[in-house]
């Protein structure tokens, strides 16, 4: 437990001494995937959350029709 | 769940559909640029209509044939989930043809009456008003048998009004609207880049399955609340 509190408490300051340093760095391309080629894979994944959640529901009410089914 | 193996091949096309129909290489066409991908989500929600209204006749012929009212329930809810595909094909060609058909000098207004004017657009408005006729005159009549057969009847009357109305009609008239030559969509030659039909054929099967999934979850409970009136 110990561990995992000082790994949260480095994380939470890296987080609050890191903004900053991005809001000044903005201008530099970055290299990380979602902000690459036009930012595209945001909307896959913006679009990919939506579909999921539809298909979770469909999944949870086909699976409550079935327990019905069985009654 | 019973018969998994369809559910799970519609979720896994679906994500191909996004992932591939977002990144995969499209030809740059003047007007529609990036838009063409919309082909792999609107065009497929009218394929996939098509397919369930074509299941629902189906049923109310195999209604009229047995008068077993399960095939009633079949018929109806297959009708049903294919109009939600339809109003959502309707509605996503509204938002596309704004930014390509619409002259953006003009008025909002005035661009808007020449697009409502085009065969196509008509012509699937048609045949959603013919089959939202459909649901009203099944919840006018009361008595159950009489509903069930009178609206078999109907179906096929609409079945027979639909491909007219959104095929034969916008081919006569002169349209905005493209896929009017040919067999649009399916003819390998001349048509959509083989780049987007490795994509298109797949989302068309996804959709399709998400449209009979969502039918038989209706269908499902359809059955459960009647139970009584069908054994």
């Amino acid at each position: 437990m110990k561990i995992i509190n000082g790994l949260l408490a480095t994380l939470l300051m890296l987080a609050f001494t890191a903004t900053p340093a991005l809001a000044q760095t903005s201008p530099t391309p970055m290299a990380d995937l979602m902000r690459s080629e036009g930012r595209i894979y945001v909307v896959i994944a913006v679009m990919l959350t939506i579909l999921g959640g539809l298909l979770l529901y469909l999944v949870r009410l086909d699976r409550k029709i079935s327990k019905l089914e069985k009654e | 769940m019973k018969k998994k193996w369809w559910k799970i091949l519609s979720a896994v096309l679906l994500v191909y559909t996004i992932v591939a129909g977002l990144l995969g290489p499209v030809p740059a066409l003047p007007l529609l640029q990036e838009t063409i991908r919309n082909l792999y989500f609107h065009v497929c929600m009218w394929f996939a209509m098509m397919i369930l209204f074509t299941v629902s006749v189906v049923y109310a012929i195999k209604y009229l044939r047995s008068l077993d009212l399960r095939h009633d329930i079949y018929a109806r809810q297959f009708a049903v989930t294919a109009m939600l595909l339809g109003v959502l094909g309707y509605a996503t060609g509204a938002i596309w043809a704004s930014y390509t058909w619409a002259d953006p000098n003009k008025p909002l207004l005035n661009s808007f009456s020449t697009i409502a004017r085009d065969p196509k657009l008509i012509g699937a408005a048609i045949a959603l008003l013919v089959y939202s006729a459909y649901l009203i005159l099944r919840d006018a009549i009361s008595d159950i048998d009489k509903r069930a057969r009178i609206s078999a009847v109907y179906n096929i009357f609409a079945y027979a009004i639909l491909f007219p109305a959104i095929w034969i009609l916008p081919r006569i008239l002169p349209s905005l609207h493209p896929g009017n030559d040919g067999n649009p969509a399916l003819d390998v030659k001349n048509d959509i880049s083989a780049s987007m039909r490795v994509v298109f054929y797949p989302a068309v099967i996804g959709w399709t399955l998400l449209g009979v999934w969502i039918a038989t979850l209706k269908i499902r409970f359809q059955l459960i609340t009647d139970k009584k009136l069908i054994s």
